[in-house]
């Protein structure tokens, strides 16, 4: 009886781990095989290579603002007034929904550049012309679901949950910078 | 087995080499039995199917026209509406088709609340149901993306930002579903493939929900078991023509829509071609998804609102563990009856909070019938159906039916 058990159980441990050896290639397998559809939906090349945008900021008056795009999505370019910096930098930046001090926001402080794209979930502010609505702190409001921006494009009101959010850009020269 | 006695030659040829006709009759003809008490809500799982299917075939043709880029979709559309012979025929049929099609299936799921459709045995058929209608939504979202409009535009962008509130990943996610770093172009091209491939899968997930009916039957008004053939009566010709009356009154309200008023339920903004400079300042989705948005506008934070909309579908799912009730038709539920009732006000208020801008009011009576919804299925139904005690449900069903017929020839003697 258990010498005949012994056999038995010597030749069905093996079947066992060819069966979850097998199994386990066939669905790594699978898997890999997948990887290819599921990445072809990612950004391709060509969409990864138009990452940057120059402009030129020597047209743009002090008070105005500008909308150009970058990766398809607008970004305001803002030739801030004095009064609007002070606005930005008087208020004490740890009590806001997402605290970052205008400083670490505006490498020059009379130029503010942002991602115009709300951080809810994704219209575009208004505020950028002068007869638009700029909302409870003069910044920038989004229509869709009532966020509030302030000169400094950081959330004080409403759904979002972040700032706007500011790009990677250099000063190439005095009046020129380059995003992305 | 049907024992068909086919009289026509060539249809028992047929017949012996693929036993369609045999099939056919088991499944919706004459040797398929159905409870004999059903009324007109019974009449809304057909008409689904058979919106389905003019979903389908005027998708296909509409098709054949339309260009899936972003130069040329608004255009295209355009040029069904004014050149292709009745191409807008056919499409006002497609995008009025889309809206009945919902109201049907809303028809159909509320039935289904009332008289219990989701309780043993027929939990699957309830889940494959829901699994239907959330494929519905996720097609009519991005069919409602292809004519490339600002309403198209600005909705795609909304909807697909919703991931982005998942933590770590979201962004991933987002772009990954773009295909680019805004809705553009490849977000055009994938939501047409899958726009034109999802109503198929839905006709598969119909197959199985149809399946799984015929395994334990229809549901009835009195929420009770076909006990014998007393109960029953053939579907054909009972039945198909019940539905094909309802089917008349459908069309008839179709009719009425594509010819007199085929925009009344779009938005002017969709006829501006799309422009990812500028959001439109009101920006609603289509009457049949505002529950939804005003659910997720109800929660003042984003992950909080993308979690309370999912909910409201996931809840669904689990309905037969939360109705502890022991019987299953609301006719014979004193209590919840009235509740039904609330939750069906409840969701039209969501609907009309839903239109509006989320402001004053409006804000509060969104959040208080948000969380109505929730007390609905979380707590009031396994309450209820606990303390409840059901009016006295009949044997049979053929018993009450006879009943009242008798009681109506004694009336009518009078
Ligand atoms: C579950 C079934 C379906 C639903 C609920 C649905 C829904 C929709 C909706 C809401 C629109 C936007 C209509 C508008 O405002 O213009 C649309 C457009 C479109 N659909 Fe569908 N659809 C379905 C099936 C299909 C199928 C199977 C195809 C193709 C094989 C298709 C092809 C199209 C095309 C080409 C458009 C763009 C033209 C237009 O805007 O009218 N649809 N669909
Ligand atoms: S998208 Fe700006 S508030 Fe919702």
């Amino acid at each position: 009886m258990t010498s005949a058990e012994h056999g038995h159980g010597g030749e069905m441990p093996r079947r066992d781990f060819l069966m979850v050896a097998t199994g386990t290639v066939a669905v790594v397998g699978a898997a890999a095989a997948v990887w290819p559809l599921v990445d072809s939906m990612n950004p391709a090349s060509d969409t990864l290579a138009l990452a940057s945008t120059e402009v030129d900021l020597a047209p743009i008056a002090e008070g105005q603002s500008i909308t150009v795009q970058w990766r398809g999505k607008p970004v305001f370019v803002r030739y801030r007034t004095a009064d609007e910096i002070k606005q930005a930098r008087d208020i004490d930046a740890t009590t806001l929904p997402d605290p970052k001090r205008d400083e670490e926001r505006a490498q020059n402080p009379k130029w503010l550049v942002l991602v115009g794209v709300c951080t809810h979930l994704g219209c575009i502010p208004l505020g950028q012309r002068s007869a638009e609505p700029r909302g409870d702190f003069g910044g920038w409001f989004c229509p869709c679901h009532g966020s509030h921006y302030d000169t400094s494009g950081r959330i004080r009101k409403g759904p979002a949950p972040e700032n706007l959010q500011v790009p990677a850009y250099t000063f190439l020269n005095d009046t020129k910078i380059r995003i992305g | 087995m049907s024992n068909m006695q086919l009289k026509n030659p060539i249809l028992r040829w047929i017949e012996y080499r693929l036993p369609i006709f045999s099939f056919l009759d088991d499944s919706l003809g004459s040797n398929y039995p159905a409870p004999k008490n059903l009324n007109y809500w019974w009449n809304f799982g057909s008409l689904a199917g058979i919106a389905l299917v003019l979903q389908i075939v005027t998708g296909i043709v509409l098709a054949m026209h339309y260009v899936p880029h972003v130069d040329y979709a608004f255009d295209s559309v355009e040029r069904i509406m004014r050149e292709v012979n009745y191409g807008w025929f056919l499409r006002y049929l497609h995008a009025n088709g889309a809206a009945l099609f919902f109201l049907v299936v809303y028809v159909h799921v509320f039935r289904g609340l009332y008289y219990g459709s989701y309780k043993y045995p027929r939990e699957i058929l309830w889940w494959l149901g829901i699994v239907i209608m959330v494929l519905m939504m996720a097609t009519a979202f991005m069919g409602y993306v292809l004519p490339w409009g600002q309403m198209s535009y600005w909705a795609a962008t909304v909807i697909t930002n919703l991931f982005t509130a998942l933590p770590w990943v979201g962004v991933n996610i987002t772009e990954w579903l773009w295909g680019g770093f805004t809705v553009g172009n490849p977000t055009l091209n994938r939501f047409f493939s899958l726009h034109y491939v999802l109503p198929f899968a839905i006709v598969g997930v119909v197959f199985l929900h149809l399946w799984a009916l015929h395994q334990h039957k229809s549901n009835n008004p009195l929420g009770i078991d076909i006990k014998g053939p007393q109960d029953t009566i053939p579907f054909h010709p009972y039945y198909t023509y019940k539905d094909l009356a309802g089917l008349g009154v459908f069309l008839l309200v179709l009719a009425a829509f594509v010819f007199y008023s085929p925009n009344y339920m779009g938005h002017p903004d969709n006829y501006i071609p799309a422009n990812p400079l500028q959001t439109p300042a009101h920006i609603v989705p289509e009457w049949y998804f505002l529950p939804f948005y005003a659910i997720l506008r109800a929660i003042p934070s984003k992950l909080g609102g993308v979690i309370a909309m999912a909910a409201s579908i996931f809840v669904l799912f689990l309905l037969p563990w939360i109705d502890t009730s022991r019987v299953r038709s609301t006719k014979f539920r004193p209590v919840y009856r009235y509740f039904f009732w609330f939750l069906v006000i409840d969701v039209i208020v969501l609907g009309i909070v839903g239109a509006k801008p989320p402001e004053g009011i409006w804000i509060l009576v969104g959040r208080l019938a948000t969380l109505y919804y929730f007390v609905h299925f979380i707590i009031i139904m396994p309450f209820v159906g606990w303390f409840e005690r059901p009016l006295p449900v009949p044997d049979s069903i053929h018993k009450p039916v006879l009943v009242s017929a008798g009681a109506a020839a004694v009336e009518a003697q009078r």
